[in-house]
């Protein structure tokens, strides 16, 4: 014990609540405050107690939600709404660090932050979530970085922009919604995003329309019920074209896809994802995706690096959502505590998913599913059977997802 | 001593992970809270309910004899043994004040 508290000491950081116990499994340093890194952190310490020392490192100074963004960029609510602070986890014995972490060292068992100084631990838990591919796509980062494009695929500053971006819109505009292909983040979100702007339109700019081209040869999520609500509540104002996929953004903003160009007043592109810059060096699916050991959440290239949420190869059927990124950290919550104290992980765990979209404001609809350990081919299966979609979009499951917003907020924050 | 000697025989058979019913609850979370506590009043409070009446709700579920949108698909997902280690950790939890 003496030789464990010699090394808390030496990893630089002040580390009071566990190192005075006597009684120290580990340190865990959690990289990344979104669903699946502060749900991580704050069941590390809801199940691992004072004998665990846990650090969150977010670059950001509050959370931003995106689900329920799509709601702010049609001005169903404020962003505000869905903004929440790291009080509630700092209250329940989590020690919040803010800054960048740019390298991880899983030989020395440290990180480094963009300020040079580092950070030492027993565990690593890592959240990056998605960032953009540009290299097939010219034009579109620069595209995005005049903000002559919006991509608000990560919420918060980007949200606002696309609202303010619809706010200015002529009557008789155009807006433009480009889909990459899977897999993405939040497969139903463009499509929630188009019936949500397209209600708003047809309210605030009756003569605009919108144009909603997915790369992909069919809608992603909640088919049935999406075209539903394009035929009917939608109708003549949103039009929706598979198998158009962007090739380039020009210099004019000209959106330009294989059989045609476009030019719209509101260009949403949303770019093709991979696992956040942070895990690049892991992604050693396609070098796109972060492999992983679906008992422990832990990298196959990377012993001791834990990675949760969009950044890892989902098993199959399984979403890139903010409810598994919640359920993935549960999970690797449970294995870390077990692995620091030498103890079995549990052999046959199990996530759920259920993802609310709202197909107006005040209608929303779900789709979920139940996936269970298989240990023979070692990953995580959608039950047979069980989960499904609604029937039909209705207000009263519009409450539910707002309620389910304000649970997962208050489990995933401590709130 | 004897009965240390026994409890390290009979666990393995009893459940592989001591926290399994614990880790389970863990996913029902995100809806009715954190150990079954909900915010505001659309999701119903877990924690202190009876284990043999939560097994029940949730059998009226899986057969189709209670109504619901969520619950009836996700309820058949999760195996027996799984739905009454569930029942059984928020059974032994104090009964949900309700919170605002």
């Amino acid at each position: 014990m003496i030789a464990r508290r010699q090394l808390i000491a030496a990893g630089g950081l002040a580390l009071a609540g566990c190192a005075t116990t006597g009684a120290c499994a580990g340190r865990v340093i959690v990289v990344g405050g979104g669903f699946g890194g502060a749900t991580a952190a704050r069941y590390l310490k809801l199940w691992g107690g004072a004998a665990v020392d846990v650090t969150l490192v977010e670059r950001d100074e509050g959370f931003v939600s995106c689900p329920m963004s799509n709601l702010v960029i049609a001005g169903v609510r404020d962003l505000a709404s869905i903004s929440q602070g790291y009080g509630g986890l700092q209250a329940q014995g989590v020690k919040r660090v803010r800054g960048e972490v740019v390298a991880i060292d899983p030989v020395a068992k440290t990180v480094r932050l963009a300020d040079r100084s580092t950070l030492g631990w027993d565990r690593l838990v890592v959240a990056p979530g998605i960032d953009f591919m540009f290299d097939e796509l010219p034009g579109l980062s620069a595209a995005l970085d005049t903000g002559r494009a919006v991509h608000a695929w990560k919420a918060g500053a980007q949200t606002l922009s696309m609202r303010r971006q619809l706010q200015a819109l002529p009557d008789g505009g155009v807006v433009l919604i480009s889909i990459p292909k899977a897999p993405y983040r939040c497969p139903p979100g463009p499509y929630e995003r188009a019936c949500l702007i397209a209600a708003w339109l047809r309210r605030a700019r009756p003569r605009a329309k919108l144009l909603l081209l997915d790369a992909n040869p069919e809608i992603q999520s909640k088919k049935a019920l999406f075209e539903r609500a394009f035929a009917q509540q939608h109708a003549g104002v949103l039009e929706y074209r598979p198998n158009a996929e962007l090739q380039q953004v020009l210099a004019d903003g000209t959106a330009r896809f294989e059989f045609e160009d476009v030019k719209a007043d509101v260009l949403n592109l949303i770019p093709p994802q991979r696992a956040g810059d942070l895990v690049r060096e892991f992604a050693n699916v396609n070098r796109r995706w972060v492999g992983i050991d679906w008992l422990t959440m832990q990298a196959h290239a990377v012993p001791g690096v834990h990675v949760v949420g969009d950044a890892i190869l989902s098993a199959s059927a399984m979403p890139k959502s903010a409810h598994l990124a919640n359920q993935q950290a549960k999970l690797a919550a449970a294995a870390v505590l077990q692995l620091l104290k030498g103890e079995a992980v549990n052999p046959a765990p199990l996530v759920m998913n259920t993802c609310y979209s709202f197909v107006a404001p005040d209608e929303a609809m779900h789709v979920a599913s139940v996936h269970q350990y298989d240990a023979v081919e070692k990953t995580m299966k959608a039950v047979p059977g069980a989960g499904g979609v609604s029937p039909a979009a209705s207000a009263q499951e519009a409450a539910y997802a707002r309620g389910w917003a304000e649970n997962i907020w208050a489990d995933t924050l401590a709130l | 001593m004897k009965a240390w000697f026994l409890l390290l025989l009979c666990a393995p058979a009893l459940a592989q992970d001591p926290n399994a019913g614990r880790s389970l609850a863990a996913s029902c979370a995100n809806c009715h809270g954190t150990d079954g506590r909900p915010r505001g009043g659309t999701m119903a409070p877990l924690a202190g309910m009876q284990a043999e009446r939560l097994l029940a709700l949730l059998a009226a579920y899986r057969s189709g004899a209670r109504p619901g949108t969520v619950m009836p698909q996700i309820v058949k997902g999760y195996s027996e043994e799984q739905l009454r280690l569930v029942a059984s950790y928020f059974g032994s939890l104090p009964v949900a004040q309700a919170r605002p």
